[in-house]
């Protein structure tokens, strides 16, 4: 044994003792002696990654996620997953394929229930909610493959998305009462209100299922913003378009920002389009969040090049 | 005005289907009173009006909300069989025919109605084709559960037994339902008119539903029930809704159809009765509900008509079948009667094609 082990012992032994005198006095301690020290406990700030706009400072953030994460057997598809998403922030979230970041807007939805963590909505906590409960509760997404109703009118696509927003009971429609048809006109004049946002009001009567894809994409988000969202999650919305459409996008994603005040999650792969509207970008690899920062931050973040162009291995050896 | 438009598409299918019933309805009373029609035709009428309802109401399933159910004989007999007990309690308290006739169409939907409910609320939770597997075994159990069931009634009020017509323990009175010789002495009660009234209230109830919001969630969650959850449908809820008012309807019908004969065997309503409705909507096409009433005219219609060629019947039956799915699928087919309607209506009137098209949306609004 090596002096300098040695020493170490010695010391390690000395902090027991001095321990257990610790305990020992701390036992003797009155109730109220006890009471008075917790009330000193000094109070840190804990160090958060979270940032949201300044804009949202200060007001309770639309969407938090605290240490979700989903296990598949035993694959750890998503973990750990923390994000604050202020209320009119449009945030990013990035990473190479099969990182997870579908997977993580199925646990946001509901489609997938996550293993572990906690969603919170707005402040409120999603958990033992279902998908449905979910949308009700404010959150509205579009799929990365589409999802329309194919064979129904571009109009009543958007009639379903209100549908939680204009209620009529199923005996009113069965039996033709006034209610339906008030709530008829209701339903027609938000449709075509929130169709014309995306100058969609003309195709109004078409079949979804026949659209040009880039209306398809554009009909999914006007759906989605039928439902009264507060958070709206875009997968891959710029998917299949070209710049000139990207661009169109972009704007519109603003606009839909500034019109309705809700705050906006989106995957993308076009970094055009990530770099050029989100504020808060999240970036995700093999399930774990690996970035989180500006535009600026993240480009400039070794670790991202990392993940998304692999390491460069040292030439130069020893 | 594209609105419009479209409202009066959406409406004038509704009246066309509408309108088809009332005609076919106008032209068979004429023919049947003026005796122009064989009187086994003439006995057919109110079976077709059964199977037409059965027919819409299946389609709610089948075709709108897209689940497979092979069990819509087994809520016709529930309907049928209620309806007979029904019919018989108030004989003697309401001697107008179509009154006792309404009541039993009431509480036998409402019976069947409950079967639904009751096979639906564990089934609709689950998805794939596990309603076809349920809705088959339904159908079997009840007519196996009808084939031992002996009811009775008489001064002291209803019997039930499962065991024997002795075991109900009758003093004088009479036996509605006698096991599986199934229910015999029904007052015929049934008629043309009230058929037909039939199908209108089932049409209007399927067109209604069809098309207000509880229809509108139905087709989404069809198409895409992923899609329908994320904008906050309950999935459950809407195919339920469904099945259950299918169901319902398909029970009014079978009081129909039960009420129209002397005697009615539950063995009448087993498993080929269920493919028998199932192939009218497909026949007539999923969804469409006015092809479900043609085929299933056509089809009940078809059997008795091809009498004449005795063994063969059953054989052209099948070819009949056959050759309209095969046909009616046919690109090339699709292609060339669209080519020739195109010319039909080219040749009609060669210019005023596009003003003729203007003012046939105007005419509508």
């Amino acid at each position: 044994m090596s002096s300098e082990t040695k020493a170490t012992y010695k010391a390690q032994s000395a902090a027991a003792k001095r321990r257990s005198i610790q305990k020992d006095e701390e036992r003797q301690e009155s109730r109220a002696a006890k009471q008075a020290r917790k009330n000193q406990t000094r109070m840190v700030p804990v160090p958060s990654q979270s940032i949201v706009p300044e804009r949202d400072v200060g007001k309770q953030p639309i969407l938090e996620c605290r240490n979700l994460g989903i296990d598949f057997g035993g694959l750890k598809a998503v973990d750990d997953f923390n994000m604050m998403i202020g209320r009119t922030e449009i945030a990013g979230l990035i990473g190479p394929n099969g990182a997870g970041k579908t997977t993580v807007f199925n646990l946001l939805t509901k489609v997938y229930q996550p293993t572990r963590g906690t969603i919170l909505l707005d402040g409120v906590d999603t958990a033992g909610m279902d998908t449905a409960k979910v949308s009700k509760a404010g959150i509205a997404r579009t799929f990365q493959n589409i999802r329309l109703f194919g064979s129904l009118t571009v109009e009543d696509n958007v009639r379903i998305g209100l549908h939680n927003q204009i209620k009529c009971g199923m005996w009113s429609g069965m039996l033709r009462l006034p209610r339906h048809w008030i709530t008829e006109k209701e339903y027609h004049d938000k449709a075509l209100e929130l169709l014309d946002v995306f100058h969609m009001a003309d195709n109004a009567n078409d079949i979804a299922g026949s659209l040009p894809y880039g209306a398809q994409r554009r009909l999914e988000i006007v759906r989605a913003l039928a439902t009264n969202p507060k958070l709206l999650l875009l997968d891959e919305p710029a998917a299949g378009m070209n710049p000139s459409e990207t661009a169109e996008l972009m704007d519109t994603i603003k606009h839909i920002r500034d019109t309705f005040g809700i705050a906006i999650l989106l995957i993308e792969h076009d970094m055009d389009l990530v770099m050029g509207i989100c504020e808060g970008i999240a970036v995700l690899s093999f399930g774990k969040v690996i970035a989180k920062g500006t535009p600026y931050d993240i480009q400039n973040n070794p670790q991202v090049i990392e993940a998304y162009l692999g390491k460069q291995e040292d030439k130069g050896g020893e | 005005m594209e609105q419009l438009k479209k409202m009066s598409a959406s409406t004038r299918s509704t009246i066309i289907t509408y309108g088809m019933v009332i005609v076919l309805f106008a032209v068979m009373q004429a023919l049947s009173s003026a005796k122009v029609i064989s009187s086994s035709t003439t006995g057919l009428l109110v079976p077709i009006t059964a199977y037409v309802c059965l027919s819409i109401s299946l389609n709610l399933v089948v075709g709108i909300s897209g689940e497979l159910s092979l069990g819509h004989a087994g809520f016709m007999s529930v309907g049928a069989f209620t309806g007979i007990v029904v019919a018989s309690m108030l004989a003697d308290t309401i001697t107008l025919g179509w009154a006792r006739l309404l009541v039993s169409m009431l509480i036998g939907g409402m019976f069947a109605g409950l079967a639904g409910f009751l096979v639906g609320v564990p089934v609709m939770r689950l998805h794939g084709d596990y309603l076809a597997i349920v809705t088959l075994a339904f159908g079997e159990i009840i007519k196996n559960l009808l084939n031992n069931l002996y009811v009775g009634f008489d001064a002291k009020g209803l019997h039930l037994s499962m065991k024997s017509a002795q075991a109900l323990g009758m003093e004088g009175g009479k036996i509605i339902i006698n096991g599986p010789q199934g229910a015999v002495g029904i007052s015929k009660l049934s008629t043309f008119l009230f058929g037909f009234l039939l199908v209108l209230f089932t049409l209007t109830v399927v067109l209604n539903l069809i098309n207000s919001r509880t229809g509108r969630a139905i087709m989404a969650v069809r198409d895409n029930r992923i899609a329908a959850e994320s904008v906050g449908i309950n999935t459950t809820k809407y195919r339920l809704i469904a099945f259950v008012v299918s169901a319902a309807l398909a029970g009014m019908a079978g009081v129909l159809y039960g009420l129209n004969f002397s005697s009615i065997v539950p063995k009448k309503f087993d498993f080929n009765t269920s493919i028998l409705i199932l192939v009218f909507v497909v026949l007539g096409g999923m969804g469409n509900i006015r092809g479900g009433i043609i085929a299933a005219i056509v089809l009940t219609i078809l059997p008795e008509k091809l009498r004449f060629i005795g063994d063969f019947r059953m054989l052209m039956y099948a070819i009949v079948l056959i050759s309209v799915m095969l046909v009616t699928n046919n690109k090339t087919f699709q292609t060339k009667l669209g080519m020739l309607r195109e010319r039909i209506r080219r040749r009609k009137d060669p210019d005023l094609d596009l003003v003729a098209s203007r003012a046939g949306g105007d005419g509508n609004e």
